[in-house]
Order: C-alpha cells, then sequence, then structure tokens
C-alpha cells in the first residue's frame, strides 16, 4: 500500500496543480491579479465624480440630448473608399442624437463644450454604423489614461464651482498635447446652433475599397446653414435649454441638411492620435447628404436606448491603430450597461414638454 | 441512455474537445475583455461573438448525438450519490453550453446592438430592444459564466481523479478510447463499437 499512496499522492498533486494553473491564469486574464488595468468602470467613475456625483439613468458623457430623425442620400463616390454598403447610391432612414458634453443632464447650454450628433446609419443587410461626432475637428487628449487624468484634473472645485488650479497645473504639465485643443475651443467659433455646426468623426478609421486597398480616412458632416457663433463672452446670460429649443424650432419649420465629407490621409498624418489635426490640402469626398427632418425629446425618441459606439462598423470600414477608439466603446459601453440598470429618467427637453403641456 | 462500450462516440469525443478548448477560450476571452479598456478590448469582443454563436452550432449537433448514442456506465464502485453528481453535473455543462450564446445573443438583441459577426454577417435579434431586460441578461451573462467556470473546474478534476487516481477508464472513456478487448479480433475501436450495437 505505501507504493500505492506515493502514487496516489503524486497523482493529487498534479491535479491540484493544473487546477490551480487554471485558476490563476483565469484571475490575470480577469485582471485580478497583478496588474493595473483600466477598466470601463475606471472611465465612468472619473465622469460620475467631475459631474458632481452619478446621475442616475443617464448617460455618463453627454447627458443632455435631443433625439432626431431623418434620412442619408448616398451619391455612391464614397464607394471610391469603402465598400461600405451605406455609401452605395441610395436613401437610407437614419436617427440620431443631438447633445452637449458633461454629465449633468440639466445642464444649461450656454458652455464651451462639445457640440455633438451621434448617428445610426443601418443598412437592410443588418449591418450598422454607429457614429459619435463632435464640432471640434480634434480630442483633447490621446489615449485612456490622460482621459481619466483629465477628468480629474478639471473634477470642480465644491467650493469654488471650478477645476482647482493647482490640479490643472500638473495634469498640462504632464499632458502637453492639450494644449492643442485648449487653443483651438479658445479661439474657435462656437456654434449658436445645432444645425450650423460641422461634425468630426475625432478618430481616423480604415477604409477599404472594392479592390481590398485600405487608406486611413476622417470624417466631417458639414453643414449647408452658415456657421454663425454664441457670444462666448456672455454664455451664461444663455437660456438653459436654448440650443435645443433652437434646434426643435428650427426643424418644426424645415429641415436641415449636412454633406458627408470623406477625407483621405495624407502620407505622414497621424493616424492614431485623435489630439493631432491633419494639416494642408487632403483628397476629399462628398459622399452623400444627411437630411435631418424630425426632433423627438429622449422620453419618445428612438436614441435614447441605443449606445453610439463609433466602433460599430459596416465591412469596408474598420477601427485605425488610435487606442482612444477602444477606450471610447469601453467608456459609452459601461455607462450604457449602467444606465440600463437604473431605468430611464427625465430628460431636460421632456420635462419642459411636461410642463407645456400642463399649462 | 446507457451506451454498450466503455468509450463515448468518437464524434462526440472530437466535439468534446474541440468544443472544451473554444469554451475555455471564451472564459478567458470574456473576463479579459471585461477588464481592459485597451485596444484588447475590441478585438475580442470581435472573437467573443463568432465563437459564441460556433459553441451553440456545436452544441446544437452535440446534444442530440449524445442523446441518441448515450454515455459509457460509470464504475461500477462509484457511490451512487457520485454518480447522481456526475449525471447532474453533465446536465448542467450542456445547460450553460446553450444558455451563455444565446444569452449573449438576447443581451445584445435587448440592448439594441447588431451582432456582428465578421465580414458583414449580422445576425437578427431575438429579444425586443429594452434596457431592463439588456440590464438583467448582462448581468446573467457573467454570473452564469463565472459559475460555468466553476463547474468545468470540477468537471476536469473529476476527470482527473478517474484518469489519474482511480484509474478506471472512465477518462479514457472521452480521450483515446479503449483497446478492443483480447477476445476480440484486433480491430479499429469505431468498428468495434458499431459491430457491438448492430442487432444480430
Amino acid at each position: 500500500m505505501p507504493m500505492l499512496n506515493r502514487r496516489a499522492f503524486g497523482a493529487f498533486a498534479l491535479i491540484g496543480a493544473i487546477l490551480l494553473a487554471l485558476v490563476a491564469g483565469f484571475a490575470w486574464a480577469a485582471g485580478w491579479l497583478g496588474g493595473s488595468r483600466i477598466s470601463g468602470g475606471d472611465i465612468t467613475a472619473a465622469l460620475e465624480a467631475n459631474s458632481g456625483g452619478t446621475k442616475p439613468g443617464y448617460r455618463r458623457a453627454h447627458a443632455k440630448g435631443l433625439c432626431f430623425t431623418g434620412d442619408f442620400t448616398a451619391n455612391g463616390a464614397g464607394r471610391a473608399l469603402t465598400t461600405a454598403t451605406a455609401l452605395r447610391a441610395g436613401t437610407l432612414p437614419v436617427l440620431g442624437r443631438f447633445s452637449l458634453a458633461g454629465g449633468n443632464p440639466l445642464a444649461g447650454d450656454g458652455r464651451n463644450v462639445f457640440h455633438s450628433m451621434a448617428l445610426l446609419l443601418k443598412t437592410p443587410d443588418g449591418q450598422e454604423w454607429r457614429m459619435a461626432l463632435d464640432h471640434t475637428p480634434i480630442f483633447p487628449v490621446a489615449d485612456v489614461a490622460a482621459f481619466i487624468a483629465l477628468q480629474r484634473a478639471t473634477t470642480p472645485d465644491p467650493k469654488t464651482g471650478k477645476p482647482d488650479p493647482a490640479a490643472m497645473k500638473p495634469f498640462l504639465a504632464a499632458h502637453p498635447e492639450v494644449k492643442a485643443f485648449q487653443a483651438y475651443m479658445a479661439k474657435a467659433v462656437l456654434p449658436n446652433s445645432f444645425a450650423n455646426a460641422t461634425y468630426y468623426s475625432i478618430n481616423a478609421f480604415r477604409f477599404t475599397d472594392a479592390s481590398g486597398t485600405t487608406r486611413f480616412v476622417r470624417w466631417q458632416f458639414v453643414p449647408e446653414a452658415p456657421l454663425a457663433g454664441l457670444d462666448k463672452q456672455h454664455l451664461d446670460q444663455l437660456p438653459r435649454d436654448a440650443l435645443f429649443r433652437e434646434m426643435i424650432a428650427r426643424t418644426a419649420k424645415g429641415p436641415s441638411r449636412w454633406h458627408l465629407l470623406l477625407v483621405e490621409a495624407n502620407p505622414g498624418d497621424v493616424t492614431d492620435k485623435a489630439t493631432v489635426a491633419w494639416q494642408g490640402p487632403h483628397r476629399t469626398i462628398d459622399a452623400g447628404t444627411l437630411t435631418i427632418r424630425a426632433t423627438q425629446p429622449e422620453e419618445t425618441g428612438s436614441c435614447r436606448d441605443l449606445n453610439f459606439d463609433p466602433t460599430i462598423l459596416p465591412d469596408g470600414i474598420s477601427l485605425s491603430d488610435d487606442p482612444l477608439l477602444a477606450a471610447r466603446s469601453k467608456g459609452y459601453s459601461s455607462s450604457f450597461t449602467r444606465r440600463a440598470g437604473e431605468g430611464p429618467h427625465p430628460s431636460a427637453i421632456g420635462e419642459g414638454l411636461t410642463k407645456g403641456a400642463q399649462q | 441512455m446507457t451506451r454498450p462500450s466503455p468509450d463515448f462516440h468518437p464524434v462526440l469525443r472530437v466535439l468534446h474537445w474541440l468544443m472544451a478548448a473554444l469554451v475555455l477560450a471564451m472564459l478567458f476571452i470574456g473576463v479579459f475583455m471585461v477588464s481592459t479598456s485597451g485596444p484588447a478590448y475590441v478585438m475580442l469582443l470581435d472573437l467573443h461573438r463568432p465563437i459564441g454563436i460556433a459553441i451553440l452550432i456545436l452544441v446544437l449537433l452535440r446534444l442530440p448525438l449524445r442523446l441518441a448514442t448515450g454515455a459509457p456506465a460509470l464504475p461500477e464502485d462509484l457511490a451512487p450519490l457520485q454518480k447522481r453528481i456526475a449525471g447532474g453535473s453533465h446536465v448542467l455543462l450542456y445547460a450553460a453550453l446553450f444558455a451563455l450564446p444565446l444569452i449573449g445573443w438576447g443581451m445584445l438583441s435587448a440592448g439594441g446592438y447588431p451582432v456582428r459577426l465578421g465580414g458583414g454577417i449580422v445576425l437578427p435579434p431575438i429579444l425586443p430592444h429594452d434596457l431592463a431586460l439588456y440590464a438583467l441578461l448582462r448581468a446573467a451573462h457573467t454570473a452564469i459564466a463565472l459559475a460555468f467556470f466553476a463547474l468545468i473546474l470540477l468537471h476536469l478534476a473529476a476527470a482527473l481523479m478517474h484518469g489519474l487516481v482511480r484509474r478506471d477508464g472512465v477518462l479514457r472513456g472521452m480521450t483515446t478510447g479503449h483497446a478492443p478487448s483480447p477476445a476480440a479480433p484486433p480491430a479499429d475501436d469505431d468498428k468495434g463499437e458499431q459491430t457491438a450495437t448492430l442487432p444480430a
């Protein structure tokens, strides 16, 4: 029997070692062991803190929004760059969402922040092209670690209501890339309507054409309405929902249009950092016209329960090596899962509608 | 159904090991992708969906075959309780093989997401777009996946106990199979089985 016992002991040790190795490997894969990995929860936590705490039921960023519907008519010219069926000549229904940056769903519109448009283009084959576009051609930071640091540095001090300069200074010293964005925001016209802003893809993407050639592309929706700006010196005097109300009133009178311009990267253009603008002339293709025909508050529109994740792309368009894309996808997904569990809450515009109905 | 042969049907054995590799890969991919916001997140998510659907298709082939061909009898000296645990754990393993891909597909449907398998292939939704349902299924997907991993560890531990400690041929019934008994003419294991199950 001693022989058998020794053999059994060896077998037990081997079984234990195999199981332990699996558990350890699993724990490593899950990030429970050995590593400082930035999770989606880290992104949403930084956004929530920046907004003065969790606002249950709302997007953790761009919480204030308005749904819209319309259509996109492709002229077929985009097929020179991509096989994506959405750019085949023809008209598709679209839905989307206008929003302003920040985690406060009831914040005032008079802020020098991102004015944004989210879009969903769905082709009959079930493929989707989701976009989350901003009115600036560049983004303040290039990766997720810097994004979280930015949220922390710009978190308002509860006493003053303004970011603590003592936190901002070392952040800017460590992230000189933010200066390009700050300079842009200080100088650029802040559109006085959602309808006259150009909305940019922020990141570069890979477009693949029918011959299999892949090119880097950024895109933008350029409005037909002429750009006019808000008075940046007196933003605080703007009524709380001025921009959203203007868009609702404008759309009730008639549609607004944008042209989708596909901008192909020149050799040497930075394609993996959204902080760097592309300078000089570029091959640009007008791929079609977006027409927004109606707006709906989030309570009745279709945009609220969608995640406008810019990594949801049709065949023919794929991600670039820009690490911000995965971070955006992850952050949006975490925010989406959290608010899904919390249940929907009233929007600023819906709140106004309810009041109007009661009068 | 108890199978006269001490080995599982050869096709079941191939499916078992193929799915074991896929399922373990999926569990590791799953926990890794939810833990990171780095570029691996999107890459792993793009693998997670088609592999999940592949597992669903494989289990749809495997379960009818398993029900039709049965499982070899467990050793007679095994305690009845152990036999019952073995049977119950196999039911749960099959249930998880169906539940996880279906919940994943249903969860994306409820979240309003396209279920992209790559190459422009998009599966239709199997549940209505409903965020409360999405939240519920999203939580269930994680909980069941973790329970599945624990169950797989138990299954593996039991298999290794049979193979390394008891050496009772149970593990071999899912791997190389048993050599034909000395009395029988030397023949391929599969053929031996077929002969054994053919009516006289």
